[in-house]
């Protein structure tokens, strides 16, 4: 049997492979070992290293082998330049023999194959890039020094030195000159920035990996380094260098990007979806070391769980007046059982809740936003400035206020203390949600004929969260608890208008809603 | 607050969204920007919940003036709200795609003022990208239902891909739980897109140079198990896009709880097997010649969770069984349960050269258990037809127990 020790190269089998096939070697009386793996040197000789086959001057191939054998010529398994002279031998009497996946030794061509498909892919997904500034820049976390290789004397572009246990560890970067007739656009402002990746794949893949990079990030000076070989990027030549492998430590330890990135990383995903089985079988744990966001995985786990079982108490606790609200729903029960109301957290601020006011068989109902800060001292609804406005229109109108029955979509003042003053703060939709059980019950004991909804927040109460007030206010609406519902503008608005003009618009708008209320409410079903 | 906080608001909310591939675009080098599409989509991370990472994933704000109660955006949500400039997005996209941690951007919204505002904001980010920063990676925009076709136009020049949201499986759905869409308005949106492709595609092969329009096509997602629509119902609106607007994927979203979401919607999460089911009848419709109605039945319109929809049709047809893997046609191989559509290919390709073992079958990694009742080889033939009793009929869990998401009633 002949021996030939071949290199890690394509080329170099293909070479052997030629004149094993000029000189007639049968697949199993030649054997190509991988020089790269060391072994033990069998001295006693064999009975005869001549081969025995029939010589074949001009071999046969075809570009469908030969794009399989590249790919598997990469891989690190030492028995591949045996599989291939053995294929390749084969193809000379069987043409067909490629496309009979079952055949072993095409299965086990297709299984290379596809290891180094699938290393190339993982290669183009999980390279890091991190970003290396000029020399003397202050904020370059990575140590850059600049100085002279002694080995390597001539021009450079920066020297990175890195830490490690045995001193530093110096990489040279390809020499930058930034062309003086480019200005720096945004995407590119400063043609100096260098890119340094530090990656190490399965098999000897970098220069079928180069390629893709090269094409991707073509304006960016980058290098990525492997233990096998490294390979640079220069965007103004466009061409690939390759060079000796180097260790983990030539690279730069940290990118200033990587707490954003890892930000994304941790709120992209759904606690309530947690998968891990999953997520290790597309990304196998040896790729791990290579990637940023891995260091919050622990943690994102462990508190997947209690994130979702909150969230599901929360969403069972959302704030409700429901279980306060009696099943009884006359004025006079309501009036009792509203002080003990914790529907939400509204009650733990204000004085006191502010019950609706008003005739019990009311044919209109007025629905405000919520108490006010006089309401809130006094227990009444309405008696405030905002009051006044609402009196003033009831005047104007004729409309005696213990005929009709005003409350409000929230029972309880919100506000924020400022120094002494109590400024009014709008209800949150949950608390407008919260409180409806109360006007619900209010609304289905006085059976009114119609309700008017002064303001957006009583508005919404009724029509939801949606509801336009200026698009719809003024016009007669039904909604599933009352047949009638007209929506006009809150009094207050017209004491907060900027100017005596539009505060007149405004007062005019509400004076006309309040009319056509009314009017609707006196007239016979 | 700053772009680490938007970030971290702004992506939490875009986590519902299934779709993250980036494939279908092709895109080379421009020596100009970064990035360039090889028509294949690479994850460059996967989070614990198994998902991949591919884009940035981003609403432009969460900020959003509808009430569609299974959305955790809707305005009468208590959440935190943020809103990007449209240069952060710029920003991110750039640096984050310079370091290799992502594919490109899958921009979406709330919508704030007008869907025409919201477009136009999108839109916005897409054209700094492509025309200022030469940016050559993939591009996702959603398209914003009721936008205007003007808008709609643009928005493809930038985007390798568009998507407007079909939300729920039926028009009764979204009455009931985003009472301001309308099934209507999301398919007039996509046929806007579907036709405009069809001229851009028609156009550029006169004319090599003409300008391309969302070269990866249109998709579209909805959130099942949100409602009470069976798999019956939403694999025949699925065949109904499809069909209509060439859709290149529907995304299928089993509903899962969310912060502060409404009373109405159940509070536990659809299995995710369910997803999986119709996921696989997805395929099974778009590339096994399957129909939608051969799936479910009007008895039993769900999908069994505990079998494979291939075998259960199988288990059905006996009549059609066995299949002679060296004699059959495609259509037949397609529909032996286990044997996947790159295997059929496989099979069609070696019987010319190779009569088919059992073992051989064993070497393509043929799922053999399922497959051995539907096929004959030459070693092997099933030794009696496959009876229909053996057949499971599983039901899915009942999430409606206590809660309906159709009247709201407890």
């Amino acid at each position: 049997m002949k021996r030939i020790p071949l290199e890690p190269d394509f080329n170099a089998w293909r070479e052997a492979a030629r004149e094993a096939l000029h000189l007639g070697y049968r697949p199993e009386e030649l054997d190509l070992q991988d020089s790269t793996i060391p072994s033990t040197l069998d001295l006693t000789l064999e009975s005869s290293d001549t081969p025995t086959g029939l010589p074949i001057p001009t071999p046969h191939t075809s570009k469908v082998f030969l794009e399989a054998a590249e790919y598997a010529a990469v891989h690190r398994d030492p028995q591949r330049w045996n599989l291939l002279y053995r294929i390749l031998y084969r193809l000379q009497t069987n043409r067909n023999l490629l496309k009979i996946s079952v055949d072993p030794d095409i299965a086990e061509l297709e299984r290379l194959e596809s290891q180094v498909r699938r290393d190339l892919h993982k290669m183009h997904a999980f390279v890091r890039f991190r970003m290396v500034l000029e020399p003397g820049d202050p904020s370059g976390r990575p140590i850059v020094v600049d100085e002279s290789l002694p080995n390597e004397p001539g021009p450079h572009h920066l020297v990175l030195a890195t830490p490690t246990p045995f001193g530093l560890n110096h990489t040279a970067l390809p020499h930058c000159d930034p062309d003086p007739h480019v200005t720096p656009t945004p995407s590119q402002p400063d043609t100096c920035e260098h890119f340094i990746a530090w990656y190490q794949p399965d098999h000897r893949i970098l220069p079928l990996a180069a390629p893709f990079f090269a094409e991707r990030f073509s304006v960016m000076r980058w290098t990525i380094l492997t233990p096998d070989a490294s390979v640079s990027w220069d965007p103004t030549s466009k061409q690939l260098t390759f060079a000796p492998g180097l260790p983990r430590e030539s690279a730069p330890a940290e990118d200033e990007l990587e707490d954003l990135w890892r930000s994304y990383y941790a709120s992209i995903y759904n606690p309530a979806r947690l998968n891990p089985e999953m997520m290790r079988s597309e990304m196998p744990v040896r790729y791990w070391k290579n990637l940023p966001e891995i260091s919050l995985l622990p943690d994102l786990i462990i508190k997947s769980q209690s994130r979702v079982s909150d969230m599901v108490t929360r969403q069972q606790q959302q704030p409700s007046a429901q279980p306060f609200v009696p099943e009884n729903h006359s004025l006079p029960t309501l009036r009792a059982a509203l002080p003990a109301c914790k529907g939400c957290d509204l009650y733990q601020h204000a004085t006191q809740v502010v019950p609706g006011a008003g005739a019990a068989h009311a044919k209109l109902i007025l629905v405000g936003e919520q108490p006010g800060d006089q309401e809130d001292l006094q227990g009444e609804p309405f008696v405030g400035p905002a009051g006044k406005i609402l009196d003033r229109v009831m005047a104007e109108l004729n409309i005696d206020r213990s005929k009709i029955y005003v409350t409000n979509a929230v029972k309880h003042f919100k506000f924020v203390q400022r120094g002494k003053l109590r400024l009014h703060q709008n209800p949150r939709m949950s608390e407008i949600n919260a409180c409806r059980p109360w006007l619900l019950a209010e609304v289905d004991s006085i059976h009114p004929r119609v309700i008017l909804c002064l303001g957006a927040s009583a508005s919404k109460s009724l029509f939801g969260g949606t509801f336009a007030l200026m698009r719809d206010h003024g016009k007669i609406l039904q909604t599933p608890y009352a047949n009638q519902v007209i929506a006009t503008i809150h009094p207050s608005a017209v004491l907060r208008a900027r100017d005596k003009e539009s505060g007149e618009q405004l007062y005019n708008f509400l004076r006309d809603d309040m009319a056509l209320a009314w009017h609707t409410a006196q007239k016979a079903v | 607050m700053n772009t680490q906080q938007k970030l971290e608001i702004l992506a939490d909310a875009a986590k519902y969204d299934a779709s993250c591939a980036s494939s279908g675009a092709r895109r080379s080098g421009n020596g100009k920007g970064v990035g360039h599409s090889d028509g294949m989509g690479i994850c460059h991370s996967y989070t614990p919940d198994g998902r991949c990472v591919s884009l940035l994933k981003i609403l432009l704000t969460n900020f959003c003036t509808y009430d569609c109660i299974f959305c955790v955006n809707r305005i009468s949500s208590d959440i935190q709200r943020a809103r990007f400039t449209p240069e952060e997005v710029v920003k991110l996209t750039l640096d984050f795609y310079k370091r290799n941690y992502i594919e490109g951007l899958f921009l979406s919204s709330g919508i704030i003022q007008s869907p025409d505002y919201t477009m136009e904001q999108l839109i916005h980010v897409a054209k700094a990208l492509r025309t200022e920063h030469h940016f050559g990676g993939y591009i996702h925009l959603k398209a914003i239902p009721g936008a205007s076709e003007l808008l709609i136009d643009q928005a493809g020049l930038f985007a390798d891909r568009l998507s407007a949201n079909i939300e729920l499986p039926t028009q009764q759905d979204l009455v009931q739980l985003a009472p301001e869409k309308k099934t209507t308005v999301i398919e007039s949106t996509m046929n806007k897109i579907a036709l405009r492709k069809d001229e851009a595609d028609e156009d550029r092969r006169k004319l090599p140079s003409a300008p391309k329009f969302a070269t990866a096509g249109q998709s579209t997602q909805m959130v099942i198990g949100a409602t009470p629509a069976t798999d019956r119902e939403i694999l025949t609106t699925a065949t109904h896009l499809y069909g209509q607007y060439k859709l290149r994927r529907i995304y299928y979203t089993g509903f899962s709880p969310y912060p502060a979401a409404d009373a109405r919607l159940p509070l536990k999460p659809t299995p995710r097997m369910r997803e999986h089911r119709l996921y696989q009848s997805d395929w099974l419709m778009r590339f096994y010649g399957f129909n939608a109605a051969e799936l479910t039945s009007e008895e039993n319109p769900s999908l069994s969770l505990t079998e494979d929809p291939k075998t259960t049709w199988a288990k059905l047809h006996p009549e059609f069984f066995p299949v002679d893997v060296n004699a059959a046609p495609r259509e037949s191989l397609l529909r032996v349960p286990g044997i996947g559509y790159r295997n059929v290919e496989r099979i069609l390709s070696i019987r010319k050269y190779h009569l088919f073992l059992l073992d051989d079958l064993k070497k393509l990694r043929v799922r053999i258990k399922s497959a051995l009742p539907y096929l004959i080889t030459i070693d092997h033939a099933p030794r009696q037809q496959p009876s229909t009793h053996e057949s499971q009929l599983t039901t899915q869990l009942d999430l409606f127990a206590s809660v309906s998401a159709l009247t709201g009633s407890i």
